[in-house]
């Protein structure tokens, strides 16, 4: 039962994938940053002062979003300078190093695989033990996750989700999914031809008008 | 709309702000860089909603056939209709160019049918509905027919008809 609607998935690696809502998503999650200069009238876009006419003094603590840190980061660092979040930092690699499995990763920011990889491209002296720790958390959560998956075949699976950042989910659903075509097709219902799922929502949602 | 008047609004500031920068206050860099990153990251927004939607056109085109349901029209913008209906006429053309293939056939991903003829059952009021040989049937609620399959098919993706298994 494949569907015809395909979106445009999240980039993987260092770059993003211009178009996908995922991405747009997962980079306007905060950073937390400090102005390298004065950076004069930006006050009242980034919250802090009282007019238009103030500037941020240096060295002053901000939370941009990723997309403006991508933006005004410069290889001189004239502008910005960003600090990494504080999961990404020793105390919780150590963490993970442990035991990755106990991790509440949606709690921590529902982009911890995206998010990690966009902060590689900032220099950063620890980038290669990021790097290492990323990928060896996804190692260690993804056995749970293909069993998980695989196994709970039309049970509500919410409390299995709850820990799994966004990517994981990805994963998750593609393997329920796969459980499920496989399941029609033992009971004999692969070759009925079924209303697709756009039809049914459309049938079900009440369409309210739109104003001018 | 919303966003594209806050769009143009920006880019006039910006505007003036590049003037004047132009005229030596290079301190102003950081603020001309800064809504620059802003404008950005808006066009980036409306460009992936933009092409979120016309993905789900497509969509509706391979689930729903030719005709949209007028619920469904009155939503799209006019611009959205009408790459709609250039849609329509290239897959049109593409599936008469493969040699008298049915639309319908690419959409069919399971298994080859097993009959030629399928049981259905009306989910609800359709009226008349007519077969190749000229006998029409009255689908009303929960009666059962045998027809063919290939005529059905449409109306079972669109709700209409439910496919029985025996």
């Amino acid at each position: 039962m494949s569907e015809a609607y395909h979106p445009v998935g999240p980039g993987l690696g260092l770059e993003e994938n211009f178009l996908s809502l995922d991405d747009i998503l997962m980079s306007q999650e905060k950073l937390p940053g400090r102005a390298e200069s004065a950076l004069p009238r930006l006050a009242f876009a980034l919250g802090q002062g009282a007019g238009t006419g103030d500037s941020i003094p240096e060295q002053s603590k901000l939370e941009i979003p990723l997309w403006l840190a991508k933006g005004l980061h410069d290889s001189k660092r004239r502008i910005i300078s960003v600090e990494l979040p504080k999961i990404y930092k020793e105390a919780w690699r150590t963490v993970f190093s442990a035991d990755a499995n106990v991790v509440d990763l949606h709690k921590m920011g529902p982009y911890y695989y995206g998010f990690g990889s966009q902060l590689l491209n900032f220099d950063n002296p620890e980038n290669p033990e990021i790097a290492q720790t990323i990928l060896q958390t996804f190692i260690s959560r993804f056995r749970r996750i293909m069993d998980s998956s695989q196994n709970a075949y039309n049970e509500d699976t919410s409390v299995l989700v709850a820990r799994l950042d966004e990517l994981e989910r990805a994963l998750f659903q593609a393997g329920q999914k796969a459980l499920n075509d496989f399941q029609c097709w033992e009971k004999g219902q692969a070759s009925q031809i079924t209303a697709s799922s756009l039809v049914q929502n459309y049938g079900k949602r009440k369409f309210t008008d739109m104003d001018a | 709309r919303q966003a594209l008047e806050e769009m143009r609004a920006l880019y006039e500031r910006n505007q003036a702000d590049v003037s004047e920068a132009k005229s030596g206050r290079t301190d102003l860099i950081f603020l001309i860089r800064f809504r620059h990153c802003c404008l950005l990251r808006n066009q980036r927004c409306i460009l992936a909603y933009l092409y979120d939607r016309l993905l789900r056109i497509r969509a509706l085109r391979w689930e729903y056939g030719s005709v949209l349901p007028n619920t469904i029209q009155f939503h799209m913008a006019a611009e959205e209709v009408e790459w709609f209906n250039r849609y329509k006429k290239s897959l049109a053309t593409y599936m008469r160019s493969v040699g008298g293939e049915e639309g319908l056939d690419l959409t069919q991903d399971i298994k080859p049918p097993k009959s030629l003829y399928i049981e259905v059952r009306c989910l609800r009021d359709y009226g008349e509905f007519e077969i190749d040989d000229g006998t029409t049937v009255l689908l009303k609620k929960n009666s059962q027919h045998f027809l063919p399959r290939w005529k059905c098919e449409q109306l079972i993706r669109q709700g209409v008809l439910e496919h029985i298994l025996l």
